[in-house]
């Protein structure tokens, strides 16, 4: 029974990346390293406003100081930064009209994803604001939100376009010298999104972005700001899958998200980059910080994410609760497998009164690998009334990997109540023989119990994305299963 | 207090230079057995240092700044004119139990622990170093780890005296032993104590320790314990601190436990300057049990940190940890659990819990409940809770005519007597039940009469 179980776990969990292919698209790029100059090249060729420039530098400066952190449950080799290439564009053509004008071999890759621009827009009626190596390359839906006064491009267009918002919100969540890869993406982040929300709109659709790494030894160093006045809505989908590569590639992006009062703001995220081959060699390095300011009474940040992808993961999603009665939510599915290693949690600090947080956190080893919850709640001591209830699950597949939980929980208020439970487990012998039993095979049983176990979290992904996470949830885990 | 060797700690002279000053005459008075390390935990020391909060194991709780100033070092046995048993005496009247002294970390030489049952020693390490060095080589270091925590390192260089207790195989202590830690000096007074629990196949054993001060001045205690306990035997180990608020006190307790041996440590912190208790439990045989509870009843500034870690170093072992505190006025406190599953060892069940209650808005909890597991047939969970009493509980109470302090009360002794109920000696039991409920009445805002051991003749007030 054990054993053929574990034949079925090893050959559900070993299954290869399906999305290695390369597009061939011709790149301007920076020589590898990075300096002042680089720097300062960056933001020339952006056509950057001044105050850019220096919000770059002073980063670099800063970065300079910092150590790489090494308080994290991973074993990460040395990177040599000068040794990647810091800004990689697609050459710049003249511009897009219809559908008809986007590269073929581009479209090619979206569609081999299973997001062709043309018809999931109508169908879904997602906008999707695809990023290829780091420049916007077309923005669907423009007009519609526009209407509405929604702000949604590139972040460099926000930038020559808008910038009073950029320089208001800018490293306003996450400062410049927040931490050594924050550091990194503030001096060098080539493109990503940025999204306005005006007073008391509802965005109509689901913002949604594909970012995809492109090129050889291009560190990819997204940025997104979103922000959400008074009383607006907006839930933003963030996909990533890469192509397969011998060489690890680093990724060092920054969300921002500012709440204000009565704003809802849903982040959801399902990352699949190239976790590397069955012996652990090559996969992107995801390096990530992501934090949410519920800056105004009453607001409200989710993070969603479903991590399979990347050799390694360093990512805390995080809530500040700054406006009374705000909440802070966190859903996580960590999926690791092989050789990958995952070090991801939430930090949820509560300032303001009566502040509310919940964190469910999935996890699932497989393989050889490393899967770790790092979590923090802290409750300020005027916090009052703070409620936190936290809830980190790990699911062991084999018996080589790994599954660690490490929660803080600092507590400067008595009026807080805050809960954590962990539990980790295997699949029951017990649940396998139940479905049995009923006539469901083991393979398939495995299926039902992950997809039952990750459910919680999966539920609060929008409908498109709870589609493909699941079908990246079994790639990861072999298409058998689910 | 003569035979202490004046040394002030701070600018003048650091912990460093000390060891190094007065090295040659604590080898000379000490044993090699004990000497034998003392380099290696010199080279650890002077690279670890005492952990400030930038350690990680350490981060909440900063000992470098209480490690610091106007000290003297105890390097020699304390000579007493009086009688210990004439200034303390234990307020657990009714235990029967096999008491020992220990003064400022040194084993009190006219202690007489009565008749023990065949085979079985309870004494002094040093003494132990020199009649019988073998049997100290075989565990004196094995556990401890003074080669990567700069407290333990410490203690290691300057390691001279403590307890040791032997149970050989297959005999039974029917009594308690109780082992009295008194603090007493006319100085400031930094200080080490280094004891050792053997428990061979078979064996049985209650141990109490209990931690008392009986000056005014200023104590740091850097005490580390190592315990071994065999197969199939049978150890349990309270810890009762009751210190005044200038103390400052690092318990290490480090266990290792073989094939279907049950351990359960408790330690009780009724009152306390600054306490960090070390709780490392290996589980090295299979069906090993390994029980880890605490209870603390914090007010003013105090501050209690609990730092517990259980190896799950073989398959089919089973570990428990309660650790629950009551915080009141300023105190803060600190949990660290920290369950360990190696790789292959399988069949593990390991379960942890923290609760916690603070009682103002200026009590602060940091807690930190972590599992690292490297195998998949394992039961592993963990909780941790900080609020305040129940209001449906309360609610319940108020309903039946029961008023609001009155409820407050039985709902926070009903919180930790979940804790109190694990002491399986009866008559501590008893004591530390009627201790904590006193507590809570606010009937024993100090420890005056020194709690469980009560002073006798002097006035000394604790504070």
């Amino acid at each position: 029974m054990s054993t053929e179980q574990d034949k079925i776990l090893e050959e559900v969990t070993k299954g290869e990346y399906k999305y290695g292919f390369y597009t061939d698209i011709e790149m301007d790029t920076l020589p590898k390293g990075l300096s002042e100059d680089v720097v300062r090249e960056i933001s020339k060729r952006k056509g950057e406003p001044e105050f850019m420039t220096e919000f770059r530098l002073e980063a670099y400066r800063n970065w300079l100081k910092m150590k790489t952190p090494e308080w994290a449950h991973l074993n990460i080799p040395e990177i040599d930064f000068q040794d990647i290439i810091y800004y990689a564009a697609p050459k710049s053509k003249p511009k897009l009209d219809s559908m008809d004008d986007v590269d073929p071999e581009l479209k090619a890759t979206f569609d081999k994803l299973g997001i062709p621009l043309e018809e999931q827009k109508q169908l879904a009626g997602v906008a999707v604001d695809a990023v290829m190596d780091s420049v916007s390359v077309k923005t669907t839906f423009k007009e519609t939100l526009a209407e509405k006064g929604i702000i949604f491009c590139s972040i460099s267009e926000a930038i020559r376009e808008y910038p009073d918002l950029v320089k208001q919100y800018l490293g306003s969540v996450v400062p410049p010298n927040d931490n050594y890869f924050a550091a990194l993406n503030s001096a060098v982040f080539s493109d990503g999104s940025f999204v306005y929300i005006p007073k008391g709109v509802r965005s109509p659709v689901e913002l949604s972005t594909y970012f995809r790494i492109n090129a050889m030894n291009t560190g990819q160093f997204e940025r997104t700001l979103i922000v959400a006045e008074d009383d607006s809505y907006v839930s933003y989908l963030e996909g990533c899958t890469a192509p397969q590569r011998d060489e690890n590639q680093l990724h060092a992006a920054i969300v921002e998200i500012v709440a204000m009062e009565r704003a809802e703001v849903k982040y959801s995220t399902v990352q699949n980059w190239y976790p590397g081959d069955k012996n652990g060699k090559g996969g992107i390095y995801n390096f990530v910080t992501k934090r949410g300011l519920c800056k105004g009474d009453y607001s409200k940040i989710s993070w969603t994410q479903v991590e399979t992808g990347s050799a390694i993961t360093w990512k805390y999603p995080s809530c500040v609760m700054m406006g009374d009665h705000s909440t802070g939510e966190f859903y996580s599915v960590a999926l690791t497998n092989n050789h990958q290693q995952a070090d991801t949690g939430t930090k949820m600090i509560h300032l303001g009164k009566n502040t509310k947080s919940l964190v469910v956190s999935k996890g699932i080893s497989a393989g050889k690998s490393q899967n770790s919850y790092r979590g923090l709640v802290k409750v300020s001591k005027r916090a009052e009334n703070a409620r936190n209830f936290s809830q980190c699950d790990s699911l062991l597949l084999g018996d080589k990997c790994g599954a660690h939980t490490f929660p803080y929980l600092e507590i400067n208020n008595n009026t807080a109540k805050v809960e954590h439970e962990a539990t980790t487990s295997k699949i029951g012998e017990d649940q396998i023989f139940y479905c049995n039993q009923r006539g469901i095979d083991t393979e398939d049983a495995v299926g039902l119990i992950v997809n039952g176990y990750v459910k919680e979290v999966i539920n609060k992904l929008p409908m498109e994305f709870a589609v493909e996470a699941q079908k990246l949830l079994e790639i990861s885990l072999e298409g058998s299963v689910g | 207090m003569e035979n202490l060797i004046k040394n002030i700690i701070g600018k003048d002279i650091s912990l460093v230079e000390l060891f190094e000053e007065n090295r040659s005459k604590i080898e000379e008075q000490s044993f090699s057995v004990l000497n034998d390390q003392r380099e290696e935990a010199f080279d650890a020391f002077q690279e670890l240092g005492i952990p400030s909060n930038k350690v990680e194991s350490y981060k909440y709780t900063n000992l470098q700044p209480l490690f610091t100033g106007d000290f003297t070092f105890s390097l020699k046995p304390e000579t007493l004119t009086e009688n210990v048993e004439d200034i303390f005496s234990c307020d657990v009247d009714t235990l029967d139990s096999i008491t020992i002294y220990m003064v400022n970390g040194w084993y009190y030489t006219r202690n007489n622990p009565g008749d023990l049952p065949q085979g079985v020693r309870i004494g002094s390490l040093a003494r132990l170093a020199e009649e019988d060095p073998d049997f100290l080589a075989r565990y004196y270091g094995s556990r401890a780890p003074h080669l990567s925590d700069g407290v333990v390192a410490l203690n290691t260089m300057f390691a001279q005296d403590g307890f040791f207790v032997h149970v050989p195989e297959g005999v039974v202590v029917e009594k308690p032993i109780q082992i009295v830690n008194i603090l007493m000096s006319e100085d400031a007074l930094m200080t080490t104590q280094r004891n050792l629990v053997v428990m061979e196949d078979n064996s049985e054993a209650r141990i109490m320790v209990c931690d008392h001060t009986l000056t005014t001045n200023k104590f740091v205690m850097n005490s580390v314990t190592e315990g071994f306990v065999g197969k199939e035997a049978r150890l349990d180990f309270y810890n009762l601190q009751n210190q005044h608020n200038a103390t400052t006190q690092v318990a290490g307790l480090y266990f290792e436990q073989h094939e279907r041996s049950h351990l359960a440590t408790n330690n009780l912190t009724l009152h306390a300057g600054v306490a960090r208790n070390n709780i490392e439990l290996k589980l090295a045989g299979e069906h090993a049990e390994g029980h880890a509870y605490g209870l603390y009843l914090l007010d003013k500034n105090q501050h209690v940190d609990n730092f517990s870690y259980i190896d799950h170093a073989v398959p089919e072992c089973f570990s428990d940890e309660l650790f629950k505190g009551v915080l009141d006025d300023h105190s803060t406190g600190s949990f660290t659990g920290k369950i360990m599953v190696r790789p292959d060892a399988q069949k593990t069940n390991a379960y942890q819990s923290n609760n916690n209650l603070l009682l103002t808005n200026d009590a602060k909890m940091n807690t930190r409940p972590q599992l690292e597991i490297y195998a998949d047939d394992v039961k592993c969970s963990h909780g941790a809770t900080v609020g305040q009493l129940d209001e449906d509980a309360m609610f319940y109470l108020r309903t039946r005519g029961i008023n609001k302090e009155e409820s407050t009360i039985l709902l926070m002794y009903a919180f930790a007597y979940e804790v109190i109920e694990k002491i399986k000696v009866e008559p501590l039991r008893e004591q530390i039940r009627a201790l904590v409920e006193k507590r809570f009445r606010g009937e024993l805002d100090k420890c005056h009469s020194c709690v469980v051991c009560g002073q006798k003749g002097t006035d000394l007030s604790c504070l």
